[in-house]
């Protein structure tokens, strides 16, 4: 057994931290530096950057535009952007559709869409949720029925993110209402921006930000072509892709990055006549939750070195996500208590009462309440391990 | 980065496997639980012959030229079988500090029938008020001719009633918690002035506590440099510590199997208990309380030899605490799913659960590690 990097695994990082430090604009560097928040078009400008490089998808297979990296290297690459504070991209077209579309998805449809997700001129957006179909996905009731050459949709999503910047959004819609629900979802494409009878509301999450929208289909009219995969199959698609989110949410890199955002307010912040860093009970409050990070990051370091010598994740993977967003929202948590009565401001309001890079520290705080429900509640996690692979009996 | 064991890992813990499914099931721990000894010199023999005693000494001392790891493993097998043999005290402490710090008469002499199983050792460090620190010390150890008389009382030492020799930490200058003037010794068992009181313990094994009164040793029995015991005492407890990880990762996955397979087995309102989800979540809980201490028992392993010292106490420190938090998780929750029944001695779970908790006490408990962490040059700068 052996933890270490390989030298050119440690070289390779070195190439990647240097070119960030370089091609990252100085007034995004700026907001990097102090937590800010990334508007979309400031996602969008890094984007275009990275696919320029080459860069923009680190996991797509070489002859579709991917950098050809292992899986190691993946995983240094994206421990730099975050070490960098860097802005983190769309995950909808780079990290769920596409892979999707280029696994099931016809050789038109991989001409017609990955090389506008790879650079960026096309964003994506989800429409997997909605108001009665949440954790119960499979319940799902947005209807497509056939027309012609078309589908014609009518229903609603939710935690449809970011879909006021979208120009495209995958649906996962019924196609079949008899037998077994999850074999009546089919998996397909639509145009947000130019489909006549689709409309979109974003509302504001409770981080202040418009993160969250609502789409509405209104007999929107869909070409069967821009359907994936075979009818009815699109669950069995969307749960694949659900299994790769899953691995990537855990979050443990930017867990390290609250950890140094902590130990920053900590040294800034006086208590006692001392700094809280000098205070006991905090240092033994980070101690803690420092062990706890070293402790998923270990879970994630077998899953990778697992999937680098192309085995399937191991069970230990299914735990990440628990375990990884329950961290991340501690860090959070403990840097809110840092803050003291700075705890009380609100990123639209820079005030001299505290530090730039404090601002937008509530914000985070509240928005990732969400992370132990996306991405398949932590809830639904454990129902998963106890059937999957504890094998304990369905009630 | 590989975390894939060897051909040879794999035959040997194999072998182990078998050796806990065919020679020493729990049924042989429930044996000897009550028996003077509390293991036996025939099974101990039978772990020389295999080689896990010498596994990760150097071939010059008569080893396999192995690593940590494969200790660990062992351990790890030796874990499912509540195996009580003098493992951790013999191999991971007292052998190790033995390969560490002696010339070659004494590796000769006390180190090699060890390895063959032929005798065991012992580690006497803590003392009734030292608790975890291993400054510590009021045992004195005087000048006396050529030799050394030895004083004082040492408590919880692990194999210290059967052991054939002891290593005992002693001052030899100094007084209590200064960081030098700490030194090792070689004490016969059986040396005259030294009384062995065994002391039964919670988990069913038994230690000894060790009254030094004027026990002389000659300056051949003076393991490492006179003075300067307290780091190589600081590695050899960090390997302990990294021991007991192993140890427990064998105990904690035989409390979560046993646990499952009773959620399957048992029935209440006409269906199996594990189909209810308030059960099905506490289970998924342990699963993945269980994984995280397997990877930090591999950390812990993997580290006990690292060379920039701060590092290794971080990574060793941070095992230890989850296996305190992450490994009750697991204890607790084992008793709560079986309900009653688990607190009768008759079911296993109690006896890995009192074993696992030993454990955590053992080379630091949680809060004692956190401090260590906190207290490190590297907790000031970037998270690791």
């Amino acid at each position: 057994m052996d933890m270490s990097y390989t030298p050119e695994q440690i070289a390779f990082r070195q190439e990647v931290r240097a070119w960030i430090a370089k091609a990252l604009p100085q007034h995004l560097r700026h907001k990097a530096e102090n937590g800010g928040h990334f508007e979309h078009a400031e996602i969008l400008e890094w984007h275009k950057i990275l696919a320029a490089k080459g860069w923009a998808a680190p996991h797509w297979p070489k002859e579709v535009g991917g950098p050809g990296w292992d899986v190691a290297q993946r995983h240094i690459f994206g421990e730099e952007l975050i070490r960098a504070g860097a802005p983190p991209l769309s995950p909808f077209g780079l990290t769920m559709v596409g892979p999707l579309i280029i696994q099931f998805g016809s050789d038109d449809q991989k001409k017609r869409f990955l090389p506008k997700i790879l650079s960026g001129d096309e964003i994506w957006c989800q429409g997997y949720s909605e108001p009665n179909a949440g954790s119960d996905l499979a319940s799902l009731q947005l209807r497509a029925d056939k027309e012609g050459d078309d589908y014609i949709l009518n229903g609603q999503k939710t935690w449809t993110t970011y879909a006021q910047y979208a120009d495209w959004i995958f649906v996962l819609a019924r196609t079949n209402s008899t037998g077994k629900q999850q074999e009546g979802i089919s998996f397909l494409l639509a145009d947000i921006k130019n489909t006549p009878g689709i409309e979109v509301k974003p509302f504001l999450t409770t981080g202040g930000t418009p993160a969250f929208s609502e789409t509405w289909f209104d007999n929107a009219r869909v070409p069967q072509s821009n359907r994936v995969g075979p009818e009815n199959k699109g669950w069995t698609m969307a749960k694949a892709l659900l299994g790769h989110e899953r691995t990537s949410i855990g979050g443990v890199a930017d867990t390290a990055r609250w950890l140094g955002v902590i130990r920053r307010i900590a040294r800034d912040t006086r208590v006692g006549g001392k700094t809280l860093m000098e205070d006991a009970a905090f240092r033994r409050r980070l101690a803690k939750i420092e062990i706890r990070y070293r402790t998923v990051g270990m879970a994630n370091m077998r899953t990778l070195a697992a999937a680098q010598l192309g085995n399937a994740p191991g069970p230990e993977s299914s735990i990440l996500k628990i375990v990884g967003t329950e961290l991340q929202q501690e860090a959070t948590e403990l840097a809110m208590d840092a803050l003291g009565h700075n705890a009380m401001g609100w990123f639209d309001s820079p005030t001299e009462a505290m530090p730039e890079y404090q601002l937008w520290l509530a914000s985070n705080f509240n928005y990732l309440r969400a992370a132990t429900i996306y991405g398949g509640s932590n809830e639904i996690q454990k129902n998963i391990i106890s059937k999957m692979i504890l094998g304990l009996p369905q009630g | 980065m590989n975390f894939e064991l060897t051909e040879e890992q794999t035959m040997m813990t194999d072998a182990v496997k078998k050796f806990v499914a065919n020679e020493s099931p729990v049924t042989r721990f429930r044996a000897l639980r009550n028996t003077d000894a509390g293991w036996e010199r025939k099974a101990w023999a039978t772990m020389g012959e295999q080689g896990w005693l010498a596994v990760s000494f150097p071939e010059e001392h008569g080893g396999y030229g192995g690593a940590f790891i494969d200790n660990a493993l062992i351990l790890e097998q030796l874990g499912h079988g509540l195996v009580p043999e003098p493992y951790i005290a013999s191999v991971v402490l007292a052998g190790a500090l033995l390969s560490r710090l002696g010339n070659a008469a004494q590796i000769e002499t006390f180190l090699a029938p060890m390895l063959e199983g032929r005798t065991s050792l012992a580690l006497a460090y803590a003392e009734k008020q030292s608790r975890y620190d291993l400054s510590d010390c009021e045992t004195t150890a005087t000048k006396s001719g050529s030799g050394y008389v030895l004083r004082g009382t040492k408590v919880w030492v692990l194999n210290g009633h059967t052991a054939d020799v002891v290593v005992v930490a002693a001052r030899t200058s100094g007084a209590s918690r200064d960081k030098t003037g700490l030194s090792l010794f070689l004490v016969d068992g059986d040396a005259p002035g030294l009384e062995r009181v065994r002391v039964h313990g919670m988990d069913g094994q038994s230690t000894g506590l060790l009254k030094l009164s004027g026990v002389e040793v000659g300056a051949d029995r003076l393991l490492g440099s006179e003075g300067a015991a307290l780091e190589h005492l600081e590695w050899a407890i960090d390997r302990g510590a990294a021991a007991a990880c192993a140890e427990a990762q064998g105990e904690l996955s035989e409390l979560l199997t046993l646990t499952v397979e009773y959620l399957k087995q048992r029935r209440q309102f006409g269906r199996p208990i594990g189909s209810f989800q308030a059960l099905q979540h506490r289970a998924a809980d342990m699963f993945a309380e269980v994984e995280l201490c397997k990877g930090m028992m591999i950390l812990a392993a993997l580290q006990v030899d690292e060379k920039d010292d701060a590092r290794r106490k971080a990574s060793i420190s941070a095992a230890k605490v989850q296996l305190q938090t992450g490994g009750w998780l697991v204890q607790e929750n084992s008793i709560q799913l079986f309900g009653g029944i688990a607190v009768t001695d008759e079911q296993d779970v109690g006896l890995f659960f009192k074993r696992v908790r030993v454990l955590q006490g053992l080379f630091g408990d949680a809060d004692s590690h956190i401090d260590r962490y906190q207290s490190l040059p590297s907790f000031e700068g970037e998270a690791a």
